[in-house]
């Protein structure tokens, strides 16, 4: 763009030190994904697996549905309904891990700093245990007979057990459980950061605390709400492991259905094609709110 | 110095032991650790178990190739399909002297003729589990989940396999599994969708959930409701007579497997009875080999939910491999009861 | 001064809603910690106090082998996507924003944006055929695929800390004629290690929670623990599997103790 041959030497530089990344996910993500590509546009074999005819009906189905019976055409609202399901919860429990999480990140970050690692390991801890027994460990305390209705039923304070297993109550606990880490991790990398300083200056212009959380504190920790936003919302549209497990498994998340697509269902280029335009989906979401926040913590600034 | 020498003769003996190898490609927590140790000790071959947890995934994996393995454990339903493929090989039958070991009913299956493909491995029914205390009426009905009794309303689970499921439904409304009869895949589409709002999940692991009262009710699998039962006594389960899927998981010896020799041991090893009732004792399911029930322990022996009740026998079957046609029947309707 | 800054830094209510994030933190975990000492098979009926299970795990060669990949696993993916994150993260940030800019940005967060059972399906038909062509079936594969979709994980973190970062130390560092080397060592990477710290232990837990993509990519006889799990979802599971999940976390905390009272020595 500029002839300034030392901006240029500087991109170059960003591109060599990006460049294993890009090679890594080259090979181990990213370059297979095309074969996804590929296969979205191929008639489905009879026993999974594809067969190599050209083939548009994957992409139609997408978004039209054929009844089964009568062979009318009508807009294909269950994968809508399904997408919308995942989209809703994944963004409740991104709010509700926020609204836990960074009170936690600043508790942890406003500690001595010996204090400060030993509660940062405290709350990676828990998630070295395996996801499953986790969701498992959690399904025993909230079920019908299980540790928090027992303790309740005993200390009086409800006469009848309260149903929480199956409920989108317990998808939505097990959810933010499970992914707060995500949340907690990069918010407490930046307000580690925060110049508590700031504060002070704050304090002595008379800002209330509230203004001073949402004028000097929000601004700077931004770059940790994004990633910490990012790596709780995208995971969470395509969970299905908790939902299921706590949630019964009554109603179908987008990470399930394209996974039926692959197994029981033998659709492998629906699967495909689904898949593409929830990436393509997520990528524009996640270019349009990474944008968004940046310009927006910008203003702040100048 | 002769213990010396003896140490050493032990230790290469050891090595040569160590030689030979096989690895099996099994569904989790289906085989036997006993079975595998006793194979090695008898024949001095390491078996490696590697776990998958449905047909299809088994299936891309080794189609795919590159996998490594030597011996796998599809259904009844999926062996066709393995064949069509190419990805096993025909059985020398001259190398099984036990083959004579199955037992007649199970040697012409649907599935494989002669067994010239598949060696059985554990045979079991997809039924209804209740619990005696919610529920006191007839359980022997798809009816317990699909016009499901005012006491175990918010109470059933209903496993989330596909096929099962669909040929349970179907049965029911009288139609057959695979069908491409609308009439009847529409009752069926019908009846399901009517029935969810009373099911309490669509899960697995219910074994756990059964025993402790968590589930009162379950489409599942006879030997895990056994096991479920070992533990908690009001357990009970039901045989549809409306129609119910018999499952049977035969060995099969890939076509690019590479301990062959080995392979042929192991099936030969399987079909001796004692060691096909150890199979039995782990998962709880009956096997196929005459002979084997003298090995097991009187609950196995005895028990309705391994020994199908005679009078309920005629109405479970092995499911037949789906056409693409009514596989795709089966995915829409799947698709609008969970969407 | 310290105090007051502290006392300032206290926001109403943060504190209560920490502490209990930690108590519910630590809840199942102490739950399955208690039901790994039950004497009955169940993870659900509490029928009286045992260590019958700790042998138990012991002698299942199956589990050991399993636990013991899966950490191998983890432990070879967190660092080489922790390293290559750094090396991104530092390319990516703190300069004019390009095209290119974004371009690496999506690749990176690429392995979050699409269902694992696809990136799993791919990989399978990818790798299958190096594996047939090549005849090597090693943890190669696995660990190639953990550390590229654990990549996003560290990234995020790194890039976050290198966000908030004052440039201005890196400036006066090479205006006192440091080298890059130089700046770099002495002053970056001291600044950027809570964020790699942070990104590597986010990496290290992806990894070993990992079951889809290694269900689809694992050869004959590479169970990971989550793979071995999985398959056992048809029996539940198993009052072992919380044996083994103690013995993880005492070995977690013991290590981890070690590491925290050596680096706090040193300071």
């Amino acid at each position: 763009m500029t002839a300034d041959p030392k901006a240029r030497a500087e991109v170059r530089r960003g591109w060599l030190l990006s460049a294993p990344a890009l090679v890594l996910l080259a090979v181990g993500a990213t370059g297979p994904l095309l074969i996804m590509l590929v296969y979205s546009f191929l008639e489905p074999g009879q026993y999974g697996n594809v067969e190599w005819v050209l083939s548009f009906k994957a992409w139609f189905n997408v978004i039209m549905n054929r009844d089964i019976f009568d062979g009318t055409l009508t807009f294909a609202d269950a994968h809508l309904s399904i997408f919308w399901r995942s989209a809703k919860l994944a963004l409740l429990t991104t709010f509700f891990a926020f609204i836990t999480g960074f009170p936690t990140a600043w508790f942890i970050a406003t500690r001595s700093p010996g204090m400060r690692t030993a509660l940062l390991f405290l709350i990676t801890i828990p998630f070295w245990t395996n996801l499953l027994i986790r969701t498992f460990a959690i399904n025993q305390i909230i079920r019908n007979e299980g540790f928090l209705n027992t303790f309740l039923l005993w200390t009086g304070i409800i006469k009848e057990p309260i149903v929480m297993l199956y409920t989108d109550f317990a998808v939505f606990i097990g959810m933010t459980y499970v992914y707060l880490p995500l949340m907690v991790l990069p918010l407490f990398a930046t307000i580690d950061r925060f110049d508590m300083r700031l504060l002070q200056a704050g304090y002595d212009l008379y800002a209330s605390r509230w203004q001073l959380l949402r004028y000097v504190i929000v601004p700077v920790v931004k770059p940790g709400i994004i990633s910490g936003s990012i790596l709780v919302f995208i995971p969470a549209l395509g969970a299905y492991v908790t939902p299921r497990i706590l949630g019964g498994g009554r109603n179908m998340m987008i990470g399930n259905f394209i996974e039926l697509q692959f197994g029981q269902g033998r659709n492998w280029p629906l699967g495909a094609a689904l898949s593409v335009v929830l990436l393509v989906i997520v990528s524009v979401a996640l270019i349009v709110y990474t944008r968004f926040a940046t310009s927006g913590g910008n203003k702040h600034h100048g | 110095m002769k213990k010396l020498l003896s140490t050493v003769a032990i230790l290469c003996a050891g090595a040569a032991h160590a030689e030979g190898k096989l690895q099996l490609y099994n569904w989790g927590d289906y085989t036997s650790p006993e079975l595998l140790t006793k194979f090695e000790e008898e024949t001095g071959i390491k078996v490696t178990v590697t776990d998958y947890d449905s047909n299809d995934t088994a299936l891309a994996k080794v189609e795919a190739g590159g996998h490594g393995f030597d011996l796998v454990v599809p259904s009844a339903n999926y062996v066709p399909i393995w064949r069509e493929k190419n990805l096993i090989s025909e059985l020398d039958l001259s190398k099984l002297s036990n083959h004579g070991n199955i037992a007649s009913q199970w040697v012409d299956v649907a599935f494989d003729p002669g067994r010239k493909f598949s060696i059985p491995w554990q045979i079991g029914a997809t039924g209804i589990a209740v619990n005696s205390d919610a529920y006191s009426g007839d359980i022997n009905t798809s009816a317990i989940f699909l016009d499901t009794p005012e006491e175990l309303i918010g109470k059933v689970n209903v496993t989330p396999e596909m096929n099962d499921i669909m040929s349970l439904a179907l049965w029911y409304v009288g139609g057959e599994p695979c069908t491409e009869d609308t009439e009847k895949l529409k009752a069926a589409r019908d009846v399901l969708i009517a029935a969810k709002p009373n099911w309490q999940s669509m899960d697995y692991g219910m074994s756990e959930k059964l025993a402790a009262n968590d589930t009162m009710a379950s489409v599942y699998w006879n030997g895990a409701v056994f096991r479920a039962a070992l533990q908690n006594d009001k357990v009970q389960f039901g045989y549809p007579q409306e129609g119910f899927p018999l499952f049977m998981d035969s060995v099969v010896l890939l076509a690019d497997a590479q301990n062959t020799e080995e392979a042929y041991q192991f099936l030969n090893f399987i079909m001796v009875p004692e060691n096909a009732a150890l199979i039995s004792e782990f998962a709880r399911y009956a096997n196929g080999i005459t002979g084997s029930e003298e090995f097991m322990d009187e609950e196995m022996k005895t028990s309705p939910m391994v020994n199908i009740p005679p009078e309920l026998a005629e109405a479970g079957k092995f499911l037949p491999t789906c056409s693409a046609k009514s596989l795709e029947y089966y995915t829409a309707i799947w698709t609008e009861l969970q969407k | 001064m310290v105090d007051r800054t502290f006392a300032i830094a206290r926001l109403p209510g943060f504190a209560t809603i920490a502490v209990t994030v930690f108590v519910l933190l630590y809840l199942p975990i102490a739950m399955l910690v208690v039901f790994s000492f039950n004497a009955g098979d169940s993870v659900a009926i509490w029928e009286g106090f045992s260590f019958r299970w700790y042998p138990e795990a012991w002698s299942n060669e199956a589990v050991k082998a399993a636990t013991w990949r899966s950490l191998q696993i983890a432990t070879a993916a967190s660092i080489i996507a922790t390293t290559v994150a750094t090396m991104a993260a530092l390319g990516t940030t703190r300069r004019r924003q390009t095209k290119g800019q974004s371009f690496v940005y999506l690749m990176i967060n690429q392995p979050l944006m699409v269902p694992e059972i696809v990136t799993a399906v791919a990989l399978l038909i990818f790798f299958s055929t190096i594996k047939v062509a090549t005849g090597y079936q090693g943890l190669g594969y696995l660990i190639i695929a953990h550390a590229a979709f654990c990549t996003p994980f560290a990234y995020l973190p790194i890039r976050a800390r290198l966000e908030s970062m004052d440039l201005s130390l890196e400036t006066a560092s090479a205006d006192l004629y440091a080298s890059r080397w130089q700046t770099f060592r002495y002053i970056t990477l001291p600044l950027v290690m809570p964020g790699a710290i942070a990104g590597l232990m986010l990496a290290f837990v992806t990894s070993l929670d990992d079951v889809v993509i290694t269900l689809f990519v694992k050869s004959a006889g590479q169970d990971t623990l989550p793979t071995y799990m999985l398959a056992q979802i048809r029996r539940s599971v198993s009052a072992e599997v919380n044996a083994i999940s103690t013995l993880l976390l005492l070995l977690t905390v013991v290590l981890l103790t070690a590491f925290f009272l050596l680096t706090r020595k040193r300071t």
